[in-house]
C-alpha cells in the first residue's frame, strides 16, 4: 500500500507482505499497547475527559468519510453537514414519530444517508472540481432547509429531543457505554475504509482522483465509482450524523450550519490530504482546538475579561489556524509526522526523495 | 427591503431592489473568477467588514455621509490589494481548490475578527451618519426607501464604469487578457501580479459598497454575511465569467426569491437561491452568458 520505508533494515520480500497491514514487530507491539491505552482510558478519565474523547469519536467519523470521498477518490464536498443533519433528523423524526427504537433508526439513517449519496453524487458526472464543491453546497442547504421545515411544522422550533436509546435492554446513557460504542464503530469504520482503499475499490479511487480520462481509458468504471464513493461516504456520515442526535440527545438545524461543514474540511486539510491517519489526527485536531483556545484564554491575567469574546476568538483562531495549514502546510499533520518519522528511520542518512517537491 | 405590500408594481420594486443588491455583490465573484480563477468565498465577509469600516470611521466626518462612504470603499480596495499580496499570492501554482479553501478560511477568520472587535450586536451606521432613510414614492404606486434607490443607482453605476473599464481601460485590458491566458499574458509584459491585485481590490470594493448600502437600509450584524453567500448563486447562474450574466442572473435568482417568498412560504427565502443554483447545475453547468470550456480546468 505504502512505499515508505516502514522500518529501518526491513525489506519485503514476498507480495503480500506488500499487503499486510501490520508488517513488523514493532508496529504490532505499538498497536497493542494504543488499543490497550484506548481501552482503559475510561475507567480512569473524568466525565469532562470522556466526552472530549467521545466527540473525537463522532469527528473521527465523519472525517474518515470525507476523506475517504475527497482525499482518496477526489470528489470535493462542502455539504457534509447536510449529511450529518440528514442522518441527525432521520434519527429524530422516526424517534419522534414512530418511537422507534436504536436498532430500527441507525439503519434508517445510513439508508437516507446512501439514498442521499446518490443524489449529491449525480452532480460528479457532470461537474468537477470546483463547480462540483458548489454542487454539494447547493445541497447542503436544502437538507438544512427541509430539517428546519419540519421543526417548524410540528412545532419543535428549538429542536427535536431524542431520549437515549436502549440497547440489549440497557439504556445508552452512560459516558463509558458511549465511549465503548463508538470506539468500536470508529475502529469498524476504519478497518473498512482500510480495506476498501487498499482492494480493487480504492485503486480504481486513486485513479479517478489522479485522472479521469486516464483512468476511463484503464477501463475503470469512471461514472459508478464516483458514485459509489459518494454513497459509502454518505453513508457513513448519516449514520454518524444518526449516533451524534442519540449521543447530544438533540437534534436542531443550528448544530449543522455550513461552519460544520467548513470545519470537517479543515479535518482533512489539517489532518493532511491523502491519509485516513491525518482524518483522525485532523478530527483530533479540530475538536480539541476550541478547549485548546479557551484553556490559553483562561491562563492570560484577567481571564474574566475575555469570556465574552471565546466565541469570537476561537472563530478567529480557527480561521488563522486553516489557513497557516493551507499556506504553509499543505500536506498537513500527516506531513509532519511522516517527516519526523522518516528523520528517525533514515538516520543518519538522512536523504531526500528524487523529484520530491521542495517546500 | 421595502414595505411588503402585495400589488405588482410593489413586487417588481421589491424584486429590482434585490436584484441590485446580488448583482453589486456579484460582480466582485466575477471579477475575481475572470481574471484569477479564483471562487472567493470570503466575498460575504469581505463586504460585511466594508460595511463595519464604515461604521467605524463614520465618526471623522459628520454629516458627509457621501464622503464617509467613498473613505470606506478606499480603504476596502487597500483591504482586497493586501488579501492578494499576503495571502492568495502565496496560492499561485497551488490547487484551484486550495485556493478556494483558503478563501474560506479567511472568511472564518474575517467573522470572528469582525466579532471580537463589534461584537455581535446589531448596529446602525445610518444613525451615526445622520442619514434619514425616507421612502420614495413612485408614480404608479410603488414605494421604495431613500437607500435602496441609492443601493439600484450605485448598482448601474459601478456595472457601467466596469463594463467601460474593462472594455478600453488599460488596466481593464490587461485584466481580460490574464483571465484569459495568464502565461501568454506574461510574456507579452502583463504584470499579474499587479493584475490579480486590481482584481481583488475592485472586487472588495463592489463588495463593501454593497455591504455599506445594505446596511445603512438594514442595520448591521453578522448576517450579513449570509446575503454574501446568497449572491453566490446569482453568479453562477449567469455564468462566473460574465458580467453581463451577474445580471440576468441576479435578476432571475431576485425575482425566483421574491416570487416564492410572496407567494409561496417566506421561510423559502434562504434556500431559493440555491435551489435555482441546483436546477442551472443540472440543466448548463456553466450558466447563462459563462464559457463552456470553463468546466475542465478545474
Amino acid at each position: 500500500m505504502s512505499r515508505r520505508p516502514r522500518a529501518s533494515g526491513h525489506f519485503r520480500s514476498a507480495y503480500a507482505q506488500d499487503l499486510a497491514l501490520i508488517e513488523t514487530r514493532c508496529e504490532m507491539s505499538a498497536l497493542a499497547v494504543l488499543l490497550v491505552l484506548l481501552a482503559v482510558f475510561p475507567f480512569f478519565a473524568s466525565a469532562f475527559l470522556l466526552d472530549l474523547a467521545n466527540q473525537v469519536f463522532l469527528a473521527s467519523l465523519g472525517a474518515i468519510a470525507l476523506m475517504v470521498l475527497t482525499g482518496y477518490a477526489g470528489q470535493v464536498s462542502l455539504g457534509h453537514a447536510g449529511l450529518l443533519a440528514a442522518g441527525a433528523f432521520t434519527v429524530g423524526i422516526l424517534f419522534k414519530e414512530l418511537n422507534a427504537p436504536l436498532l430500527v433508526t441507525l439503519p434508517a439513517a445510513a439508508l437516507v444517508g446512501a439514498l442521499l449519496g446518490v443524489v449529491f453524487g449525480l452532480p460528479s458526472l457532470r461537474l468537477r472540481g470546483l463547480y462540483l464543491a458548489v454542487s454539494t453546497l447547493a445541497l447542503h442547504f436544502l437538507v438544512v432547509y427541509l430539517g428546519g421545515e419540519y421543526e417548524t411544522k410540528r412545532g419543535y422550533s428549538t429542536g427535536i429531543v431524542v431520549d437515549p436509546p436502549t440497547l440489549a435492554g440497557r439504556p445508552l446513557s452512560d459516558g463509558r457505554t458511549w465511549y465503548f460504542i463508538l470506539l468500536g464503530t470508529t475502529a469498524g469504520t476504519l478497518l473498512l475504509c482500510l480495506n476498501l482503499l487498499r482492494g480493487k475499490t480504492g485503486r480504481a479511487w486513486a485513479a479517478i482522483n489522479s485522472g479521469e480520462t486516464v483512468a476511463l481509458s484503464l477501463g475503470i468504471g469512471v461514472a459508478a465509482h464516483k458514485l459509489l464513493a459518494f454513497v459509502i461516504s454518505s453513508t457513513i456520515t448519516a449514520a454518524a450524523g444518526g449516533l451524534f442526535a442519540y449521543y447530544r440527545g438533540f437534534v436542531s438545524v443550528e448544530a449543522f450550519s455550513l461552519f460544520v461543514s467548513i470545519q470537517y474540511v479543515a479535518m482533512i486539510i489539517i489532518g493532511g490530504m491523502g491519509s485516513l491517519l491525518g482524518a483522525i489526527l485532523g478530527a483530533i485536531f479540530v475538536t480539541l482546538f476550541p478547549y485548546l483556545i479557551e484553556a490559553c484564554l483562561r491562563a492570560l491575567p484577567a481571564a474574566q475579561r475575555y469570556a465574552g469574546a471565546l466565541f469570537a476568538a476561537d472563530y478567529a483562531a480557527f480561521g488563522a489556524v486553516m489557513m497557516l495549514f493551507l499556506a504553509l502546510e499543505p500536506s498537513g499533520l500527516v506531513g509532519i509526522w511522516r517527516r519526523v518519522e522518516t528523520y528517525f528511520l533514515l538516520w543518519p542518512f538522512r536523504h531526500r526523495q528524487i523529484g520530491a517537491r521542495r517546500r | 427591503m421595502t414595505a411588503a405590500t402585495g400589488s405588482p408594481v410593489q413586487l417588481a420594486v421589491n424584486i429590482l431592489v434585490l436584484a441590485a443588491i446580488y448583482a453589486l455583490i456579484a460582480c466582485g465573484y466575477v471579477v475575481i473568477y475572470r481574471v484569477s480563477r479564483v471562487l472567493n468565498l470570503a466575498h460575504g465577509e469581505l463586504m460585511m467588514l466594508g460595511a463595519y469600516l464604515l461604521l467605524a470611521i463614520a465618526w471623522q466626518f459628520n454629516g458627509h455621509w457621501l464622503a464617509a462612504i467613498a473613505a470606506a470603499a478606499g480603504l476596502s480596495f487597500l483591504v482586497g490589494i493586501l488579501v492578494y499580496l499576503f495571502l492568495l499570492r502565496r496560492m499561485t501554482g497551488e490547487m484551484v481548490l486550495a485556493a478556494v479553501l483558503t478563501t474560506i478560511a479567511l472568511g472564518v477568520l474575517l467573522r470572528g475578527g469582525i466579532l471580537l472587535f463589534w461584537s455581535a450586536q446589531q448596529q446602525y451606521p445610518a444613525q451615526r451618519l445622520d442619514l434619514g432613510n425616507f421612502a420614495l414614492t413612485l408614480p404608479a404606486g410603488g414605494r421604495i426607501s431613500f437607500c435602496s434607490a441609492l443601493l439600484v443607482l450605485t448598482t448601474v453605476l459601478v456595472y457601467a464604469s466596469l463594463f467601460f473599464f474593462l472594455r478600453f481601460g488599460r488596466w481593464g485590458v490587461r485584466m481580460r487578457a490574464a483571465g484569459q491566458n495568464p502565461l501568454l499574458a506574461a510574456q507579452r509584459g502583463v504584470n499579474l501580479d499587479a493584475v490579480y491585485a486590481l482584481a481583488w481590490g475592485l472586487s472588495t470594493l463592489t463588495g463593501s459598497l454593497a455591504g455599506m448600502l445594505i446596511s445603512l437600509d438594514l442595520g448591521l450584524d453578522q448576517t450579513m454575511a449570509i446575503i454574501g453567500l446568497k449572491a453566490f448563486p446569482a453568479a453562477l447562474v449567469g455564468g462566473l465569467d460574465s458580467l453581463v450574466g451577474a445580471l440576468a442572473g441576479s435578476l432571475l435568482v431576485a425575482a425566483a426569491e421574491v416570487l416564492a417568498i410572496h407567494y409561496v412560504d417566506p421561510l423559502l427565502s434562504e434556500v431559493v437561491p440555491f435551489l435555482v443554483l441546483i436546477a442551472m447545475l443540472i440543466v448548463r453547468p456553466w450558466g447563462l452568458f459563462g464559457t463552456r470550456e470553463e468546466l475542465d480546468r478545474v
